[in-house]
């Protein structure tokens, strides 16, 4: 009974169905063991967690160079910007905008920067429904490559105030 | 000697030689066991603390699902996060926590027969505690603190809000240190003979968790609290996520350790049940011990600051072995009932012996759902969120939520409310009022709390965000399209919030009922929630091994197994068909 206390020889292996369910689980724990090294090295959906350290005013340099090298329109407001595939690509998270609105090619690959000035910030990519963590003070590098074209909406899922839910940017992506 | 809960098996006397004084000591008239009146007294401080906190975070959980529910959308969005902040910490710090140490303190003292380590230290504790968590519910209604229970930094709360939680968490300390006291004057006084009992052996697993889980929340708050005052600079926001969720994450594996402990209290006390092999029970909470330290990784899967490899290693819990405990314990549980109920005859079949389970009884039928809910729900959705790049999916969405609703409420909350039921009469010693309703709380919070959590995890497979006023972000710049699958999950998670909080309010108000105006059973043994028909002897069939003998719970872990690797390679199957990233 497992409110009382025991007595020697309490200790016995295992049998029967009980040993068998160890073994299974264990063997199920495996299973789930390789599989994200094996995704790491063969999938293509990896959050590498690629970073440096940089401070706001540097990000907001680079952002500007950024913008002011490869904008190629206007929307709202927000300049929208076309980096060639292969560059670097660079966005901004303040309280409560994404800068700038980005326009990609399907099937091409960038190294989309992303940091904040301020507060921790969500990036999630809607409706395709990948999410990462934006930090002040770290550059995070994602190696993105988009695979369906069309509009897709940036929403911050960290809480960052109370404008949080209005914190919504664009990315434009063409065949 | 004796025991008069029906269905019980007889609990045998033992020769009292504990180390309680004179009037100290005084013998369940129920079980037998002895109870230390001093710890006793602690025992009630800190359930009624606890169910006064689970009031206060009930009131902000009907608010929350009202303003979730978009048809609704009850709150400002300025009370949305402040009330948000004060849910969090209410129910997942100040009510698990306080009923936590209640536990800490009644299992040692009556099933060791020893007396509580100190009654000044309980005391420096319960007061540390209070205060500390009244401190925060006060800074929060200020509007001082709306950071969430998270307070990533650089977000900036009131000083107050950082010093109650420190207050809170050095309590808890102390309590776990008044346990470890305890547990040593036990065996110095040899008040007990042979190793413990396996509910102190998962209540002391559970402590030594809890403090290592404390230390992180020291070592996270003292330096964001002097920030707060100014003494320091402002802590490093990479640095403090990672410290913040080795006391988040890693509590919550206090959590599970406690309500596997309850689990086998329960199953002891409604059935009868033993553990069928005590060194495989005993060797998964030793795996919780070694393994379940690394946690903080699940919550950022997705940082930058941290590289693959620590994430891949750290959020499979090296290797999955914390998920083999858990996987084990979720066979032997159900597996021990089933032995003690074909014992006694309730043989038919592959799950006669579920069916005729005393499920009148609300201490087994909490039970039972919360194992159940647990399992099926928190355990395969922890998992899979947790895994390193399926997390990509599932980062911040309501899926998170949705997955910890089914753990810590639907499982641990659902466990100590089980266990309430026990104790309201054996501790308080006063008699609940509407046994009909106390039988059905358990179910409706079960069902309340399955719909909340099954709205979130598909309102935020489709994208909708956690801890988000707005979900369809109105008046924001760019517009955002919100799936009309989402709203009917999010109309779910509404409705469910109802039912759960319904259910919520009734077990408090059933448990303020019993122990301030409840008949007194003092001197007499509780009345049986539930009455066993005897089976007759001829009735019964033989099996070979009935001591291992469990068809049932074969079936039910099979049918376990089957659910979780389909989960687990559908969330695969979607994750290739997202956008390529690295
Ligand atoms: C009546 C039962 C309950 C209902 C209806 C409920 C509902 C909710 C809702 C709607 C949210 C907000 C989700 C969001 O917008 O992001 C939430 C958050 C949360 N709930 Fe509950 N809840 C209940 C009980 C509990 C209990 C018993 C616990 C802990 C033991 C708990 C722990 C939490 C936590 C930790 C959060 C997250 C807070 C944050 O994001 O900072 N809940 N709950
Ligand atoms: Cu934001
Ligand atoms: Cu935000």
């Amino acid at each position: 009974m497992s409110i009382q206390t025991l007595q020697e020889g309490w200790f016995k292996a295992p049998v029967g169905a009980e040993r068998a369910w160890i073994g299974i689980a264990f063997a199920w724990c495996m299973v789930m063991t390789v599989a994200m090294p094996y995704w790491h090295f063969y999938g293509k959906q990896n959050a590498t967690g690629e970073s440096y350290r940089v401070t706001p005013i540097e990000y907001t340099q680079r952002v500007a160079k950024f913008i002011e090298t490869y904008q190629t329109g206007e929307i709202s407001g927000f300049p929208i910007v076309e980096p060639p595939p292969g560059a670097d690509a660079y966005l901004q998270a303040q309280m409560w905008k994404w800068t700038p609105v980005l326009k990609l090619k399907k099937g091409q690959s960038y190294r989309l920067h992303i940091s904040s000035l301020d507060l921790n910030h969500g990036f999630s990519i809607q409706p395709v429904n990948m999410s990462f963590q934006v930090l002040p003070g770290y550059d995070h590098v994602l190696t993105l490559t988009p695979t369906s074209a069309g509009e897709f909406s940036i929403v911050c899922n960290e809480f960052c105030g109370i404008g949080h839910h209005l914190m919504t940017g664009r990315i434009l992506v063409t065949e | 000697m004796a025991t008069t809960v029906p269905g019980a098996m007889p609990i045998p006397s033992r020769p009292v030689k504990g180390n309680h004084s004179p009037g100290e000591v005084r013998t369940c008239d129920t079980t037998g066991l002895p109870v230390c009146i001093t710890a006793q007294k602690f025992v009630k401080l800190h359930a009624v603390a606890a169910v006064i906190f689970l009031l206060i975070g009930g009131v902000g959980a009907i608010l929350l699902g009202l303003t979730r529910w978009p048809a609704v959308h009850l709150l400002s969005a300025e009370w949305y996060y402040r009330i948000l902040t004060l849910h969090g910490l209410n129910m997942l710090i100040f009510w698990i926590l306080n009923f936590e140490i209640a536990i800490l303190y009644f299992v040692p003292t009556t099933l060791l027969n020893t007396r509580l380590y100190s009654a000044g230290l309980a005391w420096v504790g319960f007061i540390l505690m209070t205060v500390g968590a009244l401190m925060v519910d006060y800074i929060i209604f200020a509007g001082k603190a709306d950071v969430l229970m998270t307070s990533y930094v650089p977000l900036l709360a009131h000083p107050v809000f950082y010093l109650g939680i420190i207050l809170h968490a050095v309590g808890a300390l102390i309590g776990v240190g008044n346990y470890f006291g305890t547990i040593y004057i036990a065996k110095r006084d040899h008040t007990y003979e042979g190793s413990v009992p396996l509910v102190v052996f998962g209540a002391t697993a559970a402590a030594i968790i809890a403090v290592v889980t404390l230390l992180h929340g020291a070592v996270t708050l003292i330096p964001t609290w002097l920030w707060s005052i100014g003494l320091m600079g402002p802590p490093d926001p990479g640095w403090y996520r990672i410290t913040w969720w080795g006391l988040g994450h890693m509590s919550q594996q206090v959590n599970v350790c406690a309500m596997v402990a309850v689990w086998y209290l329960l199953a002891t006390l409604t059935t009868g049940a033993k553990p069928i092999s005590e060194a495989v029970c005993r060797g998964a909470f030793v795996l919780y011990i070694l393994f379940i330290n690394v946690a903080s990784a699940h919550h950022i899967l997705v940082d930058p600051g941290v590289g693959a490899s620590w994430k891949i290693w750290n959020t499979s819990y090296a290797m999955y072995l914390a998920v083999l405990a858990s996987m084990i314990h979720g066979f032997t549980v159900p597996g021990s009932v089933e032995v003690a109920m074909r014992k006694k005859g309730y043989d038919q079949g592959l799950f006669g012996w579920l069916v005729s389970a005393p499920w009148s009884n609300p201490g087994f039928s909490g039970f039972f759902l919360s194992l159940v809910i647990f399992g099926f729900g928190g355990g395969i959705t922890g998992v899979v969120l947790g895994t390193q790049q399926i997390n990509i999916m599932a980062h911040n969405t309501l899926r998170i939520p949705g997955h910890f609703h089914v753990t810590v409420v639907g499982g641990t909350t659902l466990a100590f409310m089980a266990l309430t039921y026990y104790v309201v009469p054996l501790v308080f010693r006063k008699e609940f009022y509407a046994r009909g309703l106390c039988r059905l709380q358990t179910w409706l919070f079960a069902a309340g709390i399955t719909m909340v959590a099954v709205g979130m995890s598909f309102a935020g497979s489709y994208g909708v965000p956690r801890r988000t006023w707005d979900a369809e972000h109105s008046g924001a710049t760019f517009a955002v399209g919100v799936d009309p699958g989402a709203h009917v999950m999010l109309g779910l998670l509404g409705v469910g919030a109802i039912v759960a909080f319904t259910a919520l309010f009734l077990f408090i108000g059933l448990v303020v009922a019993a122990v301030f105006f409840g008949k007194s059973n003092a001197g007499k043994a509780m009345e049986p929630w539930h009455v066993e028909r005897a089976v007759p002897q001829a009735a019964r069939s033989a099996h070979a091994d009935p001591d291992h003998y469990v068809p049932g719970t074969v079936v039910l872990t099979g049918v376990f197994l089957a659910c979780f690797a389909v989960y687990y390679f559908a969330n695969w199957k979607w994750l290739a068909d997202v956008w390529w990233v690295r």
